[in-house]
């Protein structure tokens, strides 16, 4: 459940990864972006809960494709570690500037209240099931664009090898700015979902970039498909793990998983290799 | 005004301290660690903890540098083989492994209420402001201290190994050096370094919380670092003060603009800080005080 929703955060924190070959902390603020682009959409529009996912997919992939290229282009050369750190600072700059006009507060989206269904004695909110078609339908949506759209084969083709992709008259430019906008879509979508399941305020973001990061890393970091196992087989491992650790570990779990699967298994599911 | 100056200065040199601590282990061996808030906890709640079961604070810190080393090898064994990015991930994680922890074990480490009344050296017999002086000579000494031992490692064959490691270990290893080894010893030395600054935090505010351990930490470290000049100490000290000083100046930035909310005067402040590791980033990548490196000697 949970990793279904955390599998649309992580395909974007992995599209720019495969392609830029930095991990992006900015994410964080990206996430939270499109949580409250779609929050405004929500309660100030009034628009439905499937017509916000659009909104904040525009509203982080336009902003958050434009503001990332441009302030971590000219750091590429230095290295991705370096890239990565200037992310950093992006994500704190991002993140207080929600802060600073919407506050600390949790705010909740303006949704229909409808009666749990019941199903052999277990019960499932109707927000949660429709929460999870979408995830599902947005991820279908990323498949398709891969597989089959010129701006996915040139991304993939980038992120399989650059320099062969470049010969082929592939812009890398535009490639990095199609992986950033998709990239940084999700993240927002991701938000929205997650706003809708539970509620939003200005760390939303931070407090699953550990888990994006797990699930990205689980499934091996940058491929695609992986995020998405990744962040099922994360949602699973929290759950299970509650078995054994207080709720409160949640948190946790990623990081254990991430250690276990370094440890056992470096590339991670479906990945390439770490080392 | 005084008051504020020494505690500035004081805190200035924890800063300076944790900035030496990752220019030893990101600067020379070049291994990254976001989790330096992490160690800097570790520190602060192993003090505490032996101190308050009635340890001498001198003794707190040895506590702290050992849990510190413990703790650094420990990180450096689950992450050795590791690229980069992923030890950036992995360190990351681990500082909120450190917070969870602290949050949770209630029995060792008082929850989210923070271990409070942690011994303050000598403050009977000082007084408030005589101890705030005191505190300050021994924290610039410690600082001093740690600073010339750095610099006399870095100007060493020990430290030209590190930096070898750093800029290609293969090579390194071809050469005959232990990578390994050389991995093990700088990170768990650096961890031990951040992990003194966070007992030296938490015996000068007397109080300690798993609210302290913030990534925001780190990133101020970062951002100190890359300005003052990584690879070299003494760009690290200088760094430290100087973020110190920077983050107290927006303080007064913020005070200029009238009709803020306390929320967002301190989100004004932060916005200013990543903005300037960006900045920093971009225009000074190696710092005011940049690495040395000499000319090899000709045969």
């Amino acid at each position: 459940m949970t990793g279904a929703l955390l599998a649309v955060p992580a395909i974007g924190f992995s599209a720019i990864f495969a392609v830029l070959r930095y991990p992006s902390f900015a994410i964080a603020g990206w996430v939270t972006l499109g949580a409250f682009a779609g929050w405004i959409a929500n309660t100030k529009l009034g628009l439905p809960s499937y017509a916000l996912l659009p909104v904040a997919f525009l509203a982080a992939g336009l902003i958050g494709g434009l503001v990332e290229d441009r302030s971590l282009r000219l750091l590429r050369p230095a290295g991705a570690l370096t890239v990565a750190i200037g992310s950093i600072g992006l994500n704190i700059v991002i993140e207080n500037i929600i802060r600073f006009f919407a506050g600390n507060d949790l705010r909740g989206f303006n949704l229909p209240l409808l009666p749990d269904w019941r199903f052999a004695g277990i019960r499932v909110g109707p927000q949660q099931v429709e929460n999870l078609v979408m995830a599902a339908a947005i991820m279908v949506a990323v498949f398709l664009f891969l597989k089959f759209s010129r701006f996915g084969r040139g991304m993939r083709a980038v992120a399989d090898n650059p320099d062969l992709a470049r010969l082929k008259g592939i812009d890398p430019k535009t490639i990095s700015f199609v992986a950033l906008f998709l990239g940084c879509g999700l993240a927002g979508v991701g938000g929205v979902l997650i706003g809708l399941d539970t509620s939003i305020d200005p760390l939303t973001g931070y407090r699953v970039l550990l888990s994006v990061f797990a699930a990205a890393v689980l499934g091996g970091l940058g491929s695609i498909p992986g995020a998405v196992a990744g962040a099922l087989a994360l949602g699973i491992a929290e759950e299970l793990a509650l078995l054994v650790a207080p709720p409160t570990y949640r948190t946790g779990v990623g990081f254990v998983a991430i250690l276990l699967m370094l440890t056992f298994r470096p590339r991670g599911l479906l990945g390439e290799r770490a080392l | 005004m005084l008051s504020y100056l020494i505690f500035a200065l004081t805190i200035g040199g924890i800063y300076a301290l944790l900035a030496l601590s990752l220019n030893l282990v990101w600067g020379s061996a070049g291994m990254v660690n976001l989790g330096l808030a992490g160690f800097f906890g570790v520190g602060a709640y192993a003090s505490a903890i032996a101190t308050g079961a009635g340890a001498p604070v001198v003794f707190g810190w040895g506590v702290a540098a050992l849990a510190g080393v413990a703790v650094g090898l420990l990180v450096t064994f689950a992450t050795l083989r590791l690229r980069d990015d992923y030890l950036a991930i992995v360190t990351l994680g681990f500082a909120e492994m450190v917070r969870l922890v602290a949050l949770n074990e209630r029995w060792l480490t008082k929850g989210a209420d923070g271990i409070s009344g942690i011994a303050a050296p000598m403050k009977a017999e000082l007084g408030t402001s005589g101890f705030n002086l005191f505190y300050l000579a021994i924290v610039s000494a410690i600082v001093l201290g740690v600073w010339w031992m750095l610099t006399r490692l870095d100007a060493s064959p020990y430290g030209r190994t590190l930096k070898s490691i750093r800029e290609d270990q293969e090579l390194a290893r071809f050469a005959g050096k232990p990578v390994l080894r050389f991995k093990y010893e700088a990170f768990a030395l650096s961890a031990a370094i951040a992990a003194l600054a966070g007992a030296l935090y938490a015996h000068f505010q007397s109080y300690f919380s798993p609210d302290h351990i913030q990534p925001l930490i780190t990133i101020y470290i970062f951002l100190g670092l890359t300005a003052g000049g990584v690879g070299r100490p003494a760009g690290a000290v200088a760094g430290g003060y100087a973020v110190l000083l920077f983050i107290e100046a927006t303080r007064f930035a913020a005070d200029v603009m009238p009709g803020l909310q306390a929320v967002q005067v301190a989100a004004f402040r932060e916005i200013l800080i990543g903005a300037a590791l960006l900045i920093v980033l971009h225009l000074k990548p190696k710092g005011f005080l940049p690495e040395t490196m000499p000319k090899a000697p000709k045969p």
